[in-house]
């Protein structure tokens, strides 16, 4: 008898089953992790840095070195002094012209496909199959097919270059989409409870206020996080159907970005960069467990 | 009795299928009505018609003398209980009592009280501020009726309510269920596919198949005199052994294999000679040791399953597996052969062709 025979006849297995740290399914799954992790976090590393380095000691040309000197001046020059063309004003005008896109097309769309979703799933209407077909056909139209005839479709109703124009336009195609999601979502919870509040006496609008909206919170997150960061980051509407005063920020960020006078001030473009995609960030980092759990609940029953 | 509900013709489609078909039933006031069959049967769609949570192809409906076809669900003076509770999660238990009352515009104190009623007889009392969360199965249930209950509706509507409870939970709940419908001498529809239910519930029983009510009794015709194959081997756990052999001698015995049974004492209608099914329930056969060769069937037991009160013998005979219920004592050995005697007051038989009962 070996040794290690031995060892294992002494080691009575009882309880728990003991677990190696480095087994290869430990050091496959974190490896991946951790590579992933680094994948996005360098980028994100260098922007920071060099957001805070002033340009001479940008072009020492060390671009992974954390700064000798911090400054915080490219920050304040990308938010009030940056130049596009002849506006000096920096992102600022483009991050309220933004905000003021973002919110009402997010709580428009929200609103609207919300009821869609509820009225697909739970009111049998007659052709609601058609309409809930041709919405989901929507979805699949390439948007440059629908970019020119919406520019004649706002100008004729002379919201062409407008804020308003813009907020109508990020609010139908955010309908295909967002309608599906609470449609699915509707459908998920139990038809009983839509039948009991029937019998209840509750009509169309006090079903839904009463009894679906309160458990849809997690549904409602998610709608949110897409709309917010979807119109947010959203270039190619803001720079067609607005004019240069009413530039989303991200289209303004280009703007900076690429234009071609002076020299090019990197850590300047780095914080512009950072200031545009702080709201995304921050619309992530608060809602991030409210949102898995609103695309885990929209999958799952019950 | 006056009519408390009234189906005329009722014809239910999806599209091309259709799985309502003519269907015409009376249920009379205070009655307890249960709705029984098989998955898909259509017992359950005939209780959303009459709750009005599904739009009829045809016919007509009536509650207490009105036409309700067209009627919307709060306006039929129904209350309804779910098979999954279908509580309000945001809502407390008196929140989801007070919501259709709420909705009907009912005033407070009105509320108040029904409330507190509704509580009383269901021994919620102590629950009414908690959510559904926070309830069991069988509180839930209590609160689902309490809400049908404080909504006075001379109809009461049952979906399987007791199908996700537990065994000894689903007894208890049947029980006070029995209780309340006594109490409240109101009239009651349930739907079930558990026999039990449906035999202890039930004044009447309605066993439906493929969107056709196939019988409609009460429960003791329905278990001994079924009308049809159908029904006859639905209802009975375990289920009636059905013979196939033919009348002779005029309609006086049965043969079956090798086998020529007097067909004495059956209750039914005139007999003729010819091919038929005898079908015999487990617990009106008797087991002998002796018997008469020829006269009695033959049959070697295969195996026993003790279930306490009784035990259930399997056994074969002339090639055919067939059960008969026991005594729990009367202990029989595998493989020994037995006589088998029918109680013929008690066994149905069926023609062949059309499966009804003769």
């Amino acid at each position: 008898m070996t040794a290690i025979d031995v060892n294992i006849e002494a080691v009575e297995p009882r309880g728990t089953k003991p677990k190696k740290v480095l087994s290869n399914r430990n050091i496959m799954v974190y490896g991946v992790l951790i590579v992933a992790a680094i994948y996005y976090l360098i980028p994100l590393y260098v922007m920071i840095m060099t957001s805070v380095k002033g340009m001479p000691e940008i072009r020492m040309g060390n671009i992974f070195s954390p700064p000798v000197e911090i400054t915080f001046e490219p920050w304040v020059k990308a938010w009030a002094h940056a130049c596009t063309g002849l506006n000096c004003d920096g992102l600022s005008r483009g991050f309220w012209n933004s905000v003021m896109i973002t919110v009402p097309s997010t709580i428009i769309s929200i609103l609207i496909a919300s009821v869609n979703g509820y009225a697909l799933a739970n009111w049998k209407f007659k052709g609601a199959n058609v309409f809930f077909t041709i919405l989901i056909f929507g979805a699949f139209i390439p948007y440059q097919v629908l970019i020119y005839p919406i520019v004649l479709l706002l100008s004729q109703i002379g919201l062409y270059t407008k804020l308003a124009g813009l907020v109508i336009v990020h609010t139908v195609f955010g309908m295909p989409i967002l309608t599906l999601l609470f449609r699915n979502y509707f459908i998920s919870l139990p038809e009983e409870l839509f039948k009991a509040a029937r019998v209840d006496g509750a009509a169309f609008w006090g079903i839904f206020i009463k009894i679906m909206l309160p458990m849809s919170l997690p549904i409602f997150v998610v709608a949110i996080i897409l709309q917010v960061t979807g119109i947010w980051n959203d270039f190619l509407f803001g720079v067609i159907y607005t004019k240069p005063a009413n530039y989303p920020i991200t289209v303004q960020l280009n703007n900076i970005v690429n234009s071609v006078q002076g020299v090019k001030e990197y850590n300047v473009n780095m914080a512009a960069t950072m200031l545009t995609a702080i709201v995304p960030l921050v619309v992530y980092f608060v809602s991030g467990k409210l949102f898995v759990r609103g695309i885990a609940a929209g999958a799952v029953k019950g | 009795m006056n009519k408390s509900i009234e189906v005329k013709d009722l014809d239910l489609a999806f599209g091309s299928v259709k799985v309502l078909k003519k269907l015409n039933i009376d249920i009379f006031e205070g009655e307890f009505l249960v709705l029984l069959g098989p998955s898909g049967c259509g017992k359950s769609t005939l209780l959303n018609c009459l709750a009005g949570l599904l739009d009829i192809t045809d016919g007509q409906i009536f509650i207490d003398g009105k036409n309700v076809t067209w009627a919307e669900p709060k306006d039929r003076g129904i209350g309804m209980v779910f098979q999954s509770y279908a509580l309000y999660p945001q809502m407390t238990v008196k929140g989801n009592l007070s919501f259709g009352l709420k909705n009907q515009k009912v005033s407070k104190e009105e509320i108040a009280k029904r409330i507190a009623y509704a509580a009383d007889i269901l021994q919620i009392e102590d629950l009414l501020d908690r959510k559904p969360a926070a309830l069991s199965g069988g509180q839930r249930q209590r609160v689902a009726i309490g809400r049908a209950l404080v909504r006075e509706a001379n109809v009461f509507l049952f979906d399987e309510p007791l199908s996700n409870l537990d065994a000894k939970l689903r007894a208890e709940l049947r029980v006070e269920l029995k209780r309340l419908h006594n109490r409240l001498g109101n009239t009651m529809v349930y739907v079930t596919h558990d026999q039990i239910e449906a035999l202890t519930l039930a004044d009447r029983i309605a066993i439906m198949r493929s969107g056709i009510i196939q019988q409609l009794d009460d429960p003791h015709t329905i278990y001994n005199k079924p009308t049809n194959l159908f029904v006859a081997g639905f209802i009975g756990s375990p289920s009636m052994n059905f013979l196939k052999g033919e009348i002779t001698d005029g309609g006086k015995a049965f043969k079956f294999g090798n086998t020529t049974m007097s067909l004495d004492g059956y209750d039914g209608g005139k007999l003729t000679d010819g091919t038929a099914i005898l079908g015999v329930r487990p617990e009106y056969t008797t087991v002998d040791t002796t018997g008469i060769a020829g006269k009695t069937l033959e049959a070697v037991v295969d195996l026993d399953e003790p279930m306490g009160s009784d035990s259930l013998l399997w056994l074969t005979a002339e090639g055919q597996a067939m059960s008969v219920r026991i005594k729990a004592e009367d202990i029989v050995d595998k493989k020994t052969v037995v006589h088998l005697k029918f109680d013929m007051t008690k066994a149905s038989l069926f023609d062949v062709n059309t499966e009804q009962r003769i």
